[in-house]
């Protein structure tokens, strides 16, 4: 197992290698001087000329990058040319927001998708299983954004129930952190909750066929019973999975509701960065993402050898 | 899975399993039901320029977004074109979007997939790292990127849409290949000294096909978000051109005067997006020789 | 620092509601602020921050006339080549730092010299700034600049603490200390700025808030979502097209001030080839082009009325607007004509535009207008920061921008309009027009300085290097609770005498 994980991670580091070299050639190749923007309305020629020597503008575009891996190899990831900042704070300050919203998600999207999976499984070819069928194909077809500014409409201009923006902390003020991230995080739970929905689905009705399932049937325990005890924690294996490699793609995946809903992540950082050319925020988040993603992927790849006897035996 | 085990001649097996699938597909009914939706916006689409409707581009400063009304059955937008007739050519853009960028995807992921499949080593070791790390990097920040990079239109909105979705389609072919590449037939057509061309057009391509189809099917209706979606960073089909993420776009600077203008783009992505998803659920099942 | 403040918050949260909520003011910004450093900052949104966190060494009136603040008299000499100021007694910083003339000198100094400094051109015609005493500073200068006074109106006159940018150098942004009448509290990228009430303020009897909180919330329509929901009590940059609901909702108020600035075509006159096409090179069609507009339906159709149309770089309720040139009305056929005695029927003009949906809406009216006198518009959208890059190397043909708009009828004009300005991204060069900028920049005399702006009128009227279009309204929407609010010109927030009632 170890052997293993180890294998993973140094196949990981040719990745992130590759990931930093795209992320950098594809910035410097965006059209915009970073020193245009940064300068103001004026575009003073001694501050332009400073700007470019400071973040080192002017040097070969493969000196930068070594500037880059070199301090990133000793954990600086460079400032931010927006806002002078070191890139690492930011992320700092940004991540447990995000990591904030994709839990939330991820609990609605279970709350809902796993019911409704194992409801349309154990129902199959019923009205039931049709219609959990359709509202998940639906919950993945609506546009994320579109949703969101729906729900604004609806939720906070017309009804005023919930704020329409903004960000608390759960540890300054829990109801509040909830009351502005409900929304958000619905609307990228729907999506999840319906890829979840979708694969419970189809996990248990393989189980549900299985020799044990039919001996736990004909010893004559309860349904209700046979589907959780027996069925359903043999299914959960490809959905815990699963999850693990839903939750890395909500690290980055939650852009465009960051920005409609103005919640200050990573998401709408990097947004905001591309935008504005800051070059060393868009290397940082998406490298940081980058390695969130890896890692989640290692993670499922773990927990389905940890969660499978038969792989486990066979370690 | 693997597609096909036994068979003595893949390509006899393939049409056995087309035709088998055709007509499971016909009896699917939410499959059936997405198609309708799916044709039914393609033929929108392409009659646009026959249909009875206004200039997309005409603006009229008397009719500033005025609600849905006998004239105007959708309503007029921000400069008092009508909706109806931006939705119908609207959906030439998205959907063109959808389809294009998709094509783009399948036309570099499946080569490189088979390359990386068939030849194995060190070819199979760079082509997967870079894979990697194309979908360990954020889709939407890689279109945003790519977007920004060649500026922004509908054609680039396009290429980035497509490039980002290639890595899937390298994957998944790749995937194939490995599961085929031991077949007695595949290792009898080595033996008999064919080239590297010819199996692999002849013997492996045809079993990458059927998957293929299915994830371009479900990846048009990614594409048609991801295309909306830079349209509403602004970065996709450009003024005055319509497309439905375009129209949102504006749209949502006027959802309290004119929420019109957000409804239909909204619905008819959904729409069809849905059709794309409803057809590609039922061409898996449809293809997948394990349910018979 | 920051703990301190959370737990102070929760506690305020929790316990005191209702009463902490009475004296917090929440303000809705458009954008997130830059560096918190008035040397180093560059956006609109971060000197609506420091108005209430940095005072400046004058300030101006609604009608622009320029006022006391922490000087409280000033004084030229007769060649107009040095201003002697006297300074206001008893001001300190927040950190306890006494406000005097070297905290003056050292101020200027740091905009002059600091290397981040984006001040440098607005302080560049000081020469030297002596210590004449305690609280008395005289400035010389290179050459008379009579655009002066206004800068120190702005960021180049807000006084740092020279004890904490000492110390903090190029980072004091992170911790910015002032003499404004609040003090910083803490910042939370893209989520809010919050400031807190500096009791020894010199003026603190007119300010009536505990807190202040700036949150960026870069949507109109959540941004006035939220103002009607009761989470902040005040916006700034309403859009147009909502001043009717806002104007009609009993509950909440509403305060407007025609801007400083302008919105316009930059015509590639002569930078690099690109500027050598007709459009370029002969004025009559870039006067047919004008023509073709009607500046008034512009305003109707995309604004709803609410800004202002405009076809020089000062609004027409600008004491500057040359009055012999009202804005024009649309005149199809002499556009026509124009473009006939030009040499064509019909021409193709590129005009590049930033990719957000109101200034794209606006070009597309532009667009279907100009048409009909023959102009085929091709509209190229780029990110703005694309815009930019393009348009400062010459790689356009016409560009879509604005100006924000200074104070000094200089910072509109002069910069863009001589031969050697900053960003005269057109290129166009004419000595007459340099020379009268020149002069007006340095008389003191009102009425001498308009005459060399009419006169320089005259002549880019009809060169037109860049195709006036309109002047923006700074639209407040406030809470119904708010009282005492003014609108300034500037579009700036400032705080004194506003209170909840």
């Amino acid at each position: 197992m170890l052997s293993y994980i180890a294998r993973r991670l140094v196949i990981a580091i040719p990745t992130l290698i590759l990931v930093s070299i795209f992320v950098f050639v594809l910035q410097k190749l965006l059209p915009g001087d970073p020193a245009l923007v940064l300068a103001g309305e004026e575009r003073d020629p001694a501050v332009l000329e400073f700007i470019r020597e400071k973040y080192r503008l002017n040097d070969p575009i493969i000196y930068q990058y070594f500037y880059w891996m070199k301090a990133m190899l000793q954990g600086d990831l460079g400032i931010s040319l927006r806002t002078n900042l070191p890139v690492t704070e930011l992320i700092a300050d940004k991540l447990p927001v995000t990591i904030q919203l994709a839990v939330m998600a991820m609990i609605i999207a279970f709350a809902i998708g796993i019911p409704a999976g194992i409801l349309s499984a154990v129902r199959k070819g019923t009205a039931i299983d049709y219609i959990a069928n359709f509202v998940a194909l639906s919950g993945l077809s609506i546009p994320n954004f579109w949703l969101g500014i729906m729900l604004i409409m609806l939720v906070s201009v017309q009804l005023g129930w919930l704020p329409a923006s903004g960000y608390e902390s759960p540890f300054v003020d829990p109801l509040k952190s909830l009351q502005t991230m409900i929304m958000p995080a619905f609307v990228l739970g729907t999506a999840l909750a319906a890829t979840l929905m979708r694969h419970t689905r189809s996990a248990m009705l393989g189980v549900l066929k299985a020799d044990y399932v039919r001996t736990a049937r004909a010893k004559g325990l309860l349904e209700n019973v046979v589907i959780l005890k027996h069925a359903f924690r043999n299914a959960l294996l490809p959905i815990v999975t699963l999850s693990a490699l839903l939750f890395g793609e909500l690290l980055a995946g939650a852009v465009l509701t960051e920005q409609i809903f103005t919640i200050p992540g990573f998401g709408k950082l990097i947004v905001d960065a591309v935008f504005t050319r800051d070059y060393a925020v868009v290397q940082g988040v998406v490298m940081c993402t980058a390695a969130g993603f890896i890692l989640m992927n290692l993670i499922a790849d773990v927990l389905y050898f940890l969660l499978n006897p038969r792989m486990r035996s066979s370690l | 899975m693997s597609a096909v085990t036994t068979a003595a001649d893949p390509a006899e097996e393939t049409i056995r399993l087309e035709s088998r699938a055709w007509k499971k597909l016909k009896a699917n009914k939410s499959a059936l039901f997405g198609f309708i939706i799916v044709a039914f916006f393609i033929g929108i689409a392409v009659a646009a320029p026959v249909l009875p409707i206004a200039d997309p581009l005409a603006t009229d400063w008397g009719a500033v977004r005025k609600a849905p009304s006998a004239a105007h059955w959708l309503g007029t937008d921000e400069i008092g074109r009508d909706i109806l007739s931006r939705m119908i050519w609207g959906a030439q853009a998205s959907l063109m979007a959808g389809v294009v960028s998709v094509l783009i995807a399948v036309l570099i992921g499946v080569p490189f997939g088979l390359l990386s499949g068939y030849f194995g080593g060190w070819t199979d070791q760079a082509i997967s790292r870079v894979t990697d790390a194309l979908l360990a990097t954020p889709f939407l920040i890689l279109a945003i990127a790519l977007a920004a990079f060649l500026g922004p239109s509908l054609t680039n909105a396009m290429i980035a849409i497509g490039l980002s979705a290639m890595p899937i389609f390298v994957r998944l072919t790749r995937g194939q290949v490995l599961s085929v590449k031991t077949e007695d037939y595949v290792e009898g057509a080595r033996a008999i000294g064919l080239s590297h061309v010819a199996i692999m057009s002849r013997y492996i391509l045809p079993n990458v096909f059927a998957p293929v189809l299915v994830q371009a099917t479900l990846t048009v209706a990614t594409a048609i978000i991801a295309e909306a979606s830079l349209s509403f960073l602004g970065l996709g089909q450009q003024a005055p051109a319509p497309s439905w993420g375009s129209m949102l776009n504006v749209a949502k600077n006027f959802m309290t005067q004119a929420p019109w203008m957000a409804w239909w783009p909204g619905a008819a992505i959904f729409l069809v997006v849905l059709g794309f998803n409803l057809l590609g659920d039922g061409l898996r099942d449809a293809l997948d020789p394990r349910e018979s | 620092m920051r703990k301190h403040f959370l737990a102070a918050l929760l506690l305020s949260a929790t316990t005191l509601a209702t009463a902490a909520h009475a004296a917090d003011l929440r303000i809705g910004l458009q954008d997130d602020a830059d560096v918190l450093d008035p040397d180093q900052s560059r956006t609109f949104v971060g000197r609506i921050v420091y108005t209430s966190l940095c005072d400046k060494l004058v300030d101006i009136t609604p009608d622009l006339e320029t006022i006391p603040q922490l000087a409280t008299g000033w004084s030229w000499s007769d060649d107009g080549k040095v201003l002697t100021m006297d300074l206001r007694e008893g001001v300190t910083f927040h950190d306890g730092t006494p406000f005097d003339a070297e905290a003056v000198k050292a101020n200027i100094e740091r905009s002059k010299n600091l290397p981040e400094s984006r001040r440098k051109s607005e302080v560049k015609s000081i020469e030297s700034v002596e210590v004449s005493g305690p609280l008395q500073v005289k400035f010389t200068l290179t050459a008379p600049d009579a655009t002066l006074l206004a800068q120190f109106a702005d960021r180049a006159g807000m006084m740092l603490s020279p004890t904490a940018a000492e110390a903090a150098g190029a980072d004091f942004g992170n911790n910015p200390v002032c003499s404004g009448p609040f003090k910083f509290v803490e910042r939370v990228q893209q989520d809010r700025i919050v400031l807190s009430k500096f009791d020894d303020y010199w003026n603190k009897d007119a300010i009536n808030f505990d807190t202040v909180t700036f949150l960026p919330i870069p949507d109109t329509t959540v941004r006035l979502a939220n103002l009607r929901s009761g989470d902040i009590d005040m916006l700034e940059r309403l859009a147009a097209t909502d001043v009717a609901s806002v104007k009609g909702d009993d509950s909440l108020g509403f305060a407007e001030a025609v801007s400083l600035g302008y919105q316009g075509i930059t015509v590639n006159i002569n930078n690099g080839e690109k500027g050598d096409n007709p459009f370029g090179n002969d004025p009559k069609i870039r006067q047919a082009f004008s023509l073709s507009l009607d500046r008034d339906a512009i305003n109707q159709v995309v604004f709803e009325g609410a800004f202002a149309p405009g076809n020089q770089p000062f609004p027409p309720t600008s004491p500057w607007f040359d009055k012999d040139y009202p804005v024009p009305a649309r005149d199809v056929e002499k556009a026509k004509a124009l473009l006939k005695e030009a040499g064509y029927d019909s021409l193709d003009v590129e005009v590049q535009v930033a990719n957000n949906p109101v200034q794209t809406q606006m070009m597309q009216v532009v667009q279907s207008m100009a048409a009909e006198a023959g102009f085929n518009v091709k509209l190229k959208s780029m990110e703005f920061a694309s815009l930019l890059a393009d348009q400062s190397a010459g790689n356009y043909q016409a560009s879509q921008v604005g100006w924000s708009g200074r104070v000094d009828p200089d910072g509109n004009i002069h910069q863009f309009m001589t031969c050697k300005g900053g960003i005269n991204d057109s290129k166009v060069c004419i000595p007459e027009v340099d020379k009268l900028l020149d002069e007006a920049r340095q008389s003191n005399d009102t009425a001498t300085r308009k005459a060399k702006y009419d006169e320089a009128r005259d002549i880019l009227i009809k060169e037109l290097p860049i195709i006036y279009l309109y002047h923006p309204t700074w639209i407040w929407a406030l809470s119904g609770k708010l009282d005492g609010f003014t609108a300034y010109p500037d579009g700036m927030i400032r705080l004194e005498n506003v209170k909840f009632k």
